[in-house]
């Protein structure tokens, strides 16, 4: 005969299966969104649902903003229209000799047959809040898929380049800054034209320029700019400038270490750039080389920001 | 003995309210959602309340809610999917095997322990992370759990109150 716990015993699977599922789950969850990406769409679904939630969090802490601005002195707002008022000159003069030197470059452009670069869109967003992951350095912006906002634009502030759009939600997108460990940017010395691929310094808040030769031309005090090689960056954009360089004999590369000009930590408002024109395809013997061998890993962003080959 | 003589520890709680526990956890979800400044020393609120309710209500509040909210928690960071989804569920198991033998102890002893699950539900995120490539960001990522496990106190005593029942009872009140 077979006894049966009477039902008020029952009480499901014993908690040790329930975990092996729980965490079974997570791991395949993880596999998929880590390796492959698969899960965008179970994300973006789940995004929606907690989007409500994620904007009462932040409506005081924008709400208080928007007071304490409306309450600002006479006298400050006097002072910052000063201020403001001698930048625009100062930006106005300079404006007025890119104008001239932009015609310059179009006539000369045109003289030797090179196709025209279409003037680059923007779109002005505001930062909603720090990233909250404490492994990764990225921030929200209030653009989304709404609004137009594309995944892989560069983002730059008033002072340089801040860094790339690499998720977009309905209401908000996600911009991965240029110090991210992931991140890759392709630059070059404005000094003397050197070619060079910054990545993200990650916790240090620094960039790095990796594979450059111990006796590259480099010095401290160098500035940065994109090169636009990769065609998601706009060339001439401030990146960084060059902070410490230190040789050593016993290493092939210099290290080099960069202080970004953006205020990645600082500063409010964005500017979101529409990418580039394209650029022509990939010659054939790269493109069948790339098929031949399919990666094991999938390049983390398509536009080719993720993998220096391409930016090389 | 009169109700009102014995120690607030000891006096029998009203049975739980679905509404008081989707509440707290609600709340809490929005607490983790502020636009904190620094993100590695604040409190995880949902891994403490959630703790709290697997110690209290083993039946109840389980992997499940755990995995959901770890998932809601996820997606709301934008990091990887399953990250907390992970860390939570073997945080609950954590509670829920622990759960009998924590509420023994008195408010501090509660406290070391809830730090204990904390710091592991944290040690969890992190591997994970060390796994798919990211580097270390240093030991401030220990001082959040710590600060959840200090306001322990304070979430029991929050949460408990509409369980309990008033000390002065009167007989011709009628509840």
């Amino acid at each position: 005969m077979e006894y049966s716990p009477p039902p008020f015993f029952k009480r499901g699977p014993a908690p040790l299966v329930r975990l092996a599922f729980f965490a079974s789950l997570s791991f395949a969850l993880l596999v998929l969104d880590a390796r492959f990406r698969f899960a965008e769409g179970l994300r973006s679904v789940l995004a929606l649902a907690v989007y409500p939630l994620q904007a009462v969090a932040t409506a005081p802490a924008l709400l208080a903003e928007r007071i304490s601005v409306y309450f600002g002195s006479q006298s400050q707002l006097n002072e910052e229209n000063a201020a403001l008022r001698a930048r625009l000159l100062e930006v106005s003069r300079s404006a007025q000799r890119e104008e001239a030197a932009r015609a310059e470059a179009t006539q000369l452009r045109r003289l030797v047959g090179a196709a025209d670069r279409l003037p680059v869109e923007s779109t002005t967003a505001e930062i909603l809040y720090n990233g909250r992951d404490p492994y990764s350095k990225k921030v929200v912006i209030d653009r989304g898929a709404q609004h137009g906002l594309k995944l892989g634009s560069p983002v730059v502030d008033e002072a340089g380049v801040l860094g790339q759009v690499t998720r977009v939600h309905a209401m908000v997108a996600e911009v991965t800054l240029v110090t991210d460990k992931d991140q890759v940017i392709p630059v070059q010395v404005l000094r003397n034209g050197l070619r060079a691929v910054a990545y993200g310094g990650g916790a240090s808040g620094m960039l790095e320029l990796r594979f450059l030769a111990a006796n590259a031309e480099i010095q401290n005090g160098d500035r940065l700019v994109t090169s636009g090689i990769d065609g998601t960056y706009p060339p001439g954009l401030p990146v960084a400038s060059v902070s410490k360089v230190e040789r050593d004999a016993a290493y092939a590369f210099a290290r080099i270490t960069c202080q970004p000009a953006a205020g990645v930590d600082a500063g409010r408002f964005v500017l979101v750039l529409s990418q580039e024109a394209k650029l022509p395809a990939y010659p054939e013997n790269a493109a069948a080389r790339a098929e031949k061998r399919p990666g094991k890993r999938k390049p983390r962003r398509k536009d080719g920001t993720g993998d220096p080959d391409a930016a090389r | 003995m009169q109700l009102g003589d014995m120690p607030a520890e000891q006096r029998i709680l009203l049975p739980v309210r679905g509404s008081t526990i989707l509440g707290s956890l609600a709340v809490a979800l929005l607490l983790n959602f502020l636009p904190w400044r620094n993100v590695a020393v604040v409190p995880d609120f949902v891994a403490l309340v959630l703790a709290f309710w697997c110690v209290r209500q083993p039946r109840l509040v389980g992997l499940g809610a755990a995995w959901c909210l770890g998932l809601a928690t996820d997606v709301g960071n934008g990091v990887l999917l399953g990250q907390h989804a992970l860390a939570y569920s073997l945080l609950a198991f954590a509670a829920i095997t622990l759960s009998r033998r924590i509420l023994w102890f008195s408010l501090w002893g509660q406290t070391l322990h809830v730090a204990a699950i904390l710091l592991f539900a944290q040690a969890v995120g992190l591997l994970v992370r060390l796994a798919t490539g990211a580097d270390f960001p240093g030991w401030s990522i220990v001082i959040g759990p710590l600060l959840g496990a200090a306001l322990w106190p304070v979430v029991s005593a929050l949460l408990l109150m509409p369980q309990r029942r008033p000390a002065e009872t009167d007989p011709t009140r009628p509840l």
